[in-house]
């Protein structure tokens, strides 16, 4: 994962609560075996509207999204987390995620950014008369901030987290630096807890 | 228990048994038991494996099957599907997993084959690439969903890291009414937390309602906990659990198996536990449910008539139920009863193990569904299949004509080609009702078993009671 260290762009307003990942894209477009190429697939049965807010050429470029909450219940299909990446997006302000989502989002370089609903409701409103209002996400500060409203709060999002994100991390690589520790729990794991043969012999 | 010991709960009791690493400020670093794998939510997982040069650390825990895209008919999956498929088979066989494959008997969807094969079993900790996992926290284990990078994440060290979620009680208790199922149970505690009301925590369903509930009616409850918000949901295991457990593939035996329930039987809830969040659910208030919007929370009692927006004071779900009667061409006022659909799906993760489908043909036998209509049942794995066509339900199902599949989980989520056209309405015993979630236009009402099979004869939504 590429560092993620400070994000500042102009956002899309998203104005509904509970938008599943079959929303954000549909099952049609999960076929792909690669970790790119999801863009098409964002809001893709949305996007068939002409009114929908993401086919506003007033927003395009944006790159965080602000949505309404519990975004991204549903599937745990990361691909959701890919198509927002695929699609421009670095930054999802909401007043809630579902707690799948946001471990994807987190381990794609985006940043799930969780604000009090009324804040929320404020940038949305702002948002939607100015699209060129500007949110500016300082992870290595832990600040959000919209300069515009003079919104300047902090990021929920633990120093662990934080770290990950503005080091670019490899989770495996940090978790294979514990191996001692997992051997260590293996030998003391339970024997009759169920095994499966290797590959290509009987069961059991 | 000494009077100082902590009183802890099963799924602080489960959780503290898998800690590999606690340290301060960092999430703690769990042991996995077992971890399912299936075509779609795992290539990019062994292809980020495979550029690492990492292998499977424990192909002996990790089990894989297809079921998201595989046809259900004779049908030759698509072309992009068989990719998936096909990528799946070349990744099992390099790194040594065990794959149950299409036309293997064991092959099915695979939050039903896990529990029938005794692989899922109390006090583990499971995880999948799919958000159903929940399922598997009727044996009183902790199992969740994952994504692609979590599931790269266990293949190469067998742990993943969590933060210490939130407990929350949802306790049912009395006797439940007539033609009220598990599946009526979940919905109804859909309705009254919502969506997104089990955020962050691990439920634990408790109660005499509960207790009372095979193990297959616990994992249609667990298996929507998911739909609550919940990370996991769990039932603290029993004699009912045991029983459903000796002798199936995978279990313990002899000696072990004694070993095995003395570690089972620690794993409930101490009296008096606290919980961060607490529910009590009367299970005499209970009624069939059917869900008229587009996600699970917005669902009706089959007595009632679809709700109208403006009665909701919430502004956001007034809003969201405004755009879900849109999108469902459905008015306010209207009796759940008088609403026709096109098509009848029995299966899923939820609702198609051999009970549900026993259920379902208890009602259809020597009955028809309604001229017009589709009507499906894919059973939820081969072996379903099999002791379904034992049993002779097959024959109830074909004569009162459905079209009777093979395994997997077809129009749960339409990657396949059972798909509903743009507008069709179907009644689903499946556990998403998600706009466009059964095929693009779609549009999904969630219900039980016996609920569907009488609304395929009746043609409206309809009790079994309702046919007579
Ligand atoms: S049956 Fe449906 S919900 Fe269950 S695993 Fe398959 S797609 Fe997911």
């Amino acid at each position: 994962m590429d560092p993620v260290k400070r994000v500042r762009g102009r956002a899309l307003p998203l104005d509904r609560a509970d938008v599943d990942t079959d929303q954000v894209i549909p099952s049609s477009y999960l076929k792909r075996i690669g970790r790119t190429g999801f863009a098409d697939g964002l809001f893709a049965a949305w996007r068939r509207d002409a009114s929908f807010v993401a086919n506003d050429p007033r927003y395009a470029g944006a790159s965080v999204l602000v949505a309404g909450a519990n975004f991204g219940c549903g599937s745990s299909r990361e691909h959701a987390a890919w198509a927002l990446r695929d699609g421009g997006f670095t930054v999802i302000v909401a007043p809630s995620f579902a707690d799948i989502f946001r471990s994807n989002a987190l381990r794609t370089g985006l940043v799930p950014v969780r604000l009090d609903a009324a804040l929320v409701t404020r940038i949305m409103r702002a948002v939607e008369q100015d699209p060129a209002v500007e949110i500016d996400v300082d992870v290595e500060a832990g600040r959000v901030r919209v300069p515009s409203l003079g919104i300047d709060e902090r990021l929920d999002l633990d120093d662990f987290t934080r770290s990950c994100l503005v080091q670019g991390l490899d989770e495996i690589g940090l978790t294979l630096r514990h191996d001692a520790d997992i051997a260590a729990y293996e030998a003391r794991r339970p024997a009759w807890r169920p095994r499966i043969a290797p590959a290509g012999t009987g069961r059991g | 228990m000494s009077p100082t010991a902590p009183r802890t709960t099963l799924a602080q009791k489960v959780w503290e048994r898998h800690v590999v690493r606690r340290a301060e400020g960092e999430p703690d670093l769990l042991y996995v038991d077992l971890h399912l794998v299936h075509e779609v939510t795992s290539p990019q997982a062994f292809d980020g494996l495979r550029m690492a040069h990492r292998k499977v650390r424990r192909p002996d825990l990790t089990l894989a099957t297809m079921d998201h895209n595989v046809p259900t008919d004779a049908a030759k999956p698509d072309d992009v599907a068989q990719k998936q498929i096909e990528a799946l088979v070349r990744n099992c066989q390099e790194f040594g997993v065990r794959l149950y494959p299409m036309g293997s008997p064991d092959q099915g969807i695979v939050h039903v084959i896990g529990p029938q094969l005794g692989f899922t079993q109390p006090g583990m900790v499971i995880v999948c690439g799919d958000s159903h996992t929940s399922t598997h926290g009727a044996f009183g284990s902790i199992a969740f969903g994952i994504g692609t990078s979590e599931v790269e994440h266990v293949l190469a060290t067998q742990t993943i890291p969590q933060a210490r979620p939130r407990t929350m009680a949802i306790t049912v208790d009395g006797a439940l009414p007539p033609e009220v199922s598990a599946k009526d149970v979940i919905l109804g505690i859909i309705a009254r937390i919502g969506v997104g009301g089990g955020q962050g925590t691990i439920v634990e369903y408790r109660g005499s309602t509960i207790r009372g509930l095979s193990m297959e009616g616990r994992m249609t409850v667990c298996n929507m906990s998911i739909e609550g918000g919940a990370r996991a949901g769990m039932v603290a295991p029993d004699d009912v659990t045991f029983a459903y457990l000796e002798g199936r593939p995978f279990a313990p035996r002899g000696a072990d198996w004694e070993r095995a329930l003395d570690d089972w039987r620690s794993l409930a809830t101490d009296e008096e536990a606290p919980f961060d969040r607490a529910l009590r659910v009367d299970a005499r208030e209970l009624r069939p449910y059917v869900t008229w919007g587009t996600n699970p929370g917005q669902a009706q009692t089959i007595d009632g008539a679809v709700p109208d927006p403006d009665s909701l004071t919430d502004g956001a779900r007034r809003e969201a139920a405004r755009r879900a009667l849109a999108y469902q061409a459905l008015r306010p006022g209207v009796p759940i009863r008088d609403i026709a659909v096109d098509a009848v799906f029995i299966g899923s993760c939820t609702n198609a193990r051999i009970e549900d489908l026993r259920a379902a043909a208890a009602v259809l036998a020597g009955r028809h569904v309604r001229s017009g209509l589709r009507a499906l049942v894919v059973p939820g794995s081969g072996r379903v299949k099999e002791q379904a066509e034992r049993e002779g339900l097959d024959r109830v199902f074909r004569d009162a004509g459905f079209e009777w599949r093979s395994a997997g989980c077809s129009m749960c989520l339409g990657m396949n080609p059972d798909v509903l056209r743009p507008g069709e309405r179907c009644a689903s015993t499946s556990n998403r009702n998600f706009e466009g979630r059964q095929g693009p236009g779609g549009r999904t009402h969630l219900v039980s078993p016996a609920v569907a099979a009488a609304t395929a004869v009746k043609g409206t939504f309809a009790l079994p009671s309702d046919l007579r």
